[in-house]
């Protein structure tokens, strides 16, 4: 053990900045009628999500899980009639380690009632507009994005044209095997990395990577996802969706993520059958958005890692 | 052999990446908020000393490799091979022109030196950080010039050419960082 493993590995004013960050969002949220609200960090269910591993540990002698974001303790709050409601505490996932991820992280989380992805976009760009002081900013869809930079369509590439769009931009040490493995490559390794230094939206996701978005045809007729993705300069900062409501739906994507788990030989953990149960009883029309207040954080005050803006990561926690 | 996961990966990490060792450079966790998490990493090919970037599935594994750095005195240039001694057991090692590389300009007897053997032999030549080495050639020194900035190039002992100031003179030793090739000062009488 290294003589300074005790200290904090941000310095005391990155921590006064946190300070003043979470304070800004709180004011942000307060003027405009959004309630703060506490779900359970601690959970019997765990997260269905594909490529999102939960934290499990014991409690009461069973399996519970970390909560690996709030959404769906705010989702029952709002079939419950909360209202528009935020939080803003902990979220935790299994092996995120590194200079843009910590397994325990700083997340907020809205929602919106009767409000559609496009008008919580606008409120995304305020937010992040006001805290990174900046009025550059650009959206535009998935497809425009892909179209822009690599001359290809998402949505009608043939997975040849994908496999062979990834091979040339990148080198791999296994062979993609899914359009949305393709996709996250050229996303993460190439697009990400055209972005300008103000904040970028972008809208309209291949319908299966949906997650628990609206799926609805644009404009050219292709069915996409309604949700949205914020960057600020190429970092990822915010994952939005105007909100599945459809209980049977919601039944069915839990079940294709499992199967999906199952198949790629992933932990398989309850998931939340009680978030059936509340969107049955009827959750509001909503959009809503979860984002990385570390992440914020090092982009507000210019930091180049998350180990600078977290008093202890978990190498030191 | 040992195998890593990419959740092992990290500066300095010796693994075997088509079929030559490489030292792991950087390790980048990339995971878009919805999808699947990739490690990005830069592996330095210690054969060839070429910086690969290659992209791995979170949770793929390579296997180790068998290198490791030893602290060596370099003892002499047999004009094929040069040649090493370990100084504790005073077992000897000869490395080859490309194993040594750039490193041959810098090398003096005696001087302590780390020498990255793979599968027991000599693969990489790493020469200390500072050395200290005598000016044999360079033009003739200006004196009372002890304060201007002007530089002049010098060739040393061991053949490498680096810039000093004007003042030195041939014969003169003095103390330079291998890294940057960048004059440190004389060296000092002992």
């Amino acid at each position: 053990m290294s003589k300074n493993a005790w200290r904090p590995t941000a310095s005391i004013k990155a921590l006064r900045q946190r300070a003043a960050l979470l304070a800004q969002i709180r004011t942000f949220f307060s003027q405009r009628g959004v309630l703060e609200t506490e779900v359970p960090v601690l959970s019997q269910r765990a997260t269905s999500d594909p490529h999102i591993e939960s934290i499990s540990t014991q409690c009461s002698g069973e399996t519970a899980y970390l909560a690996t974001s709030p959404e769906l303790g705010l989702k029952r709050l709002l079939a419950a009639g909360l209202g528009d409601c935020y939080y803003l505490g902990k979220a935790f996932r299994q092996g995120e380690s590194g200079g843009r991820h910590n397994p325990e992280f700083s997340m907020l989380e809205w929602y919106r009632c009767g409000w559609d992805d496009r008008q919580l976009m606008a409120e995304v760009t305020e937010l992040l507009s006001a805290i990174l002081a900046t009025d550059q900013v650009q959206s535009l869809s998935y497809r425009e994005l892909f179209l822009r930079e690599l001359q290809l369509d998402p949505h009608s590439a043939s997975n040849a044209e994908l496999v062979s769009c990834v091979a040339r931009e990148m080198e791999l040490s296994f062979t993609p095997r899914e359009r949305n493995e393709c996709l996250d490559l050229l996303m993460s390794h190439r697009l990400e990395a055209s972005m300008n230094e103000g904040i970028t939206l972008i809208y309209d996701f291949p319908a299966e990577q949906a997650a628990l978005a609206k799926v609805l045809n644009d404009q050219q007729g292709t069915p996409v996802a309604r949700r949205f993705e914020a960057y600020a300069g190429g970092l990822e900062l915010a994952n939005g969706y105007w909100e599945l409501t459809d209980s049977k739906e919601q039944l069915r994507r839990f079940e294709k993520d499992l199967a999906y788990r199952r198949d790629h030989l992933r932990p398989l953990q309850p998931f939340d059958e009680r978030l059936v149960s509340a969107l049955a009883e009827g959750m509001p029309d909503c959009a809503g958005v979860a984002l990385g207040v570390d992440r914020l954080l090092m982009l507000a005050a210019g930091y180049d890692s998350i180990d600078k803006v977290i008093a202890f990561p978990f190498s030191r926690a | 052999m040992a195998s890593y996961s990419t959740n092992e990966f990290k500066g300095g990490l010796k693994v075997m990446l088509d079929g030559d060792p490489c030292s792991i450079v950087e390790n980048e966790f990339v995971k878009p908020g919805k999808g699947q998490a990739f490690s990005r990493v830069k592996l330095r090919n210690l054969k060839t000393g070429r910086v690969w970037e290659r992209t791995f599935r979170s949770g793929e594994s390579l296997e180790a490799a068998d290198v490791m750095d030893r602290e060596m005195e370099y003892l002499y240039n047999d004009g094929e091979f040069y040649h090493f001694m370990e100084p504790e057991s005073f077992e000897q090692h000869q490395a080859s022109t490309d194993a040594v590389g750039d490193a041959a300009k810098w090398l003096k007897e005696q001087d302590i030196c780390t020498i990255t053997l793979y599968n027991g032999s000599p693969l990489a030549v790493t020469p200390p950080n500072h050395v200290i080495l005598e000016i044999t050639d360079t033009d003739p020194g200006l004196r009372g010039d002890t304060a201007q900035g002007g530089t002049k190039p010098a060739t040393l002992a061991t053949g490498a050419v680096v810039k000093v100031p004007l003042f030195l003179e041939i014969g003169e030793t003095i103390k330079v960082d291998t890294r940057t090739a960048e004059y440190l000062g004389r060296a000092k009488e002992d």
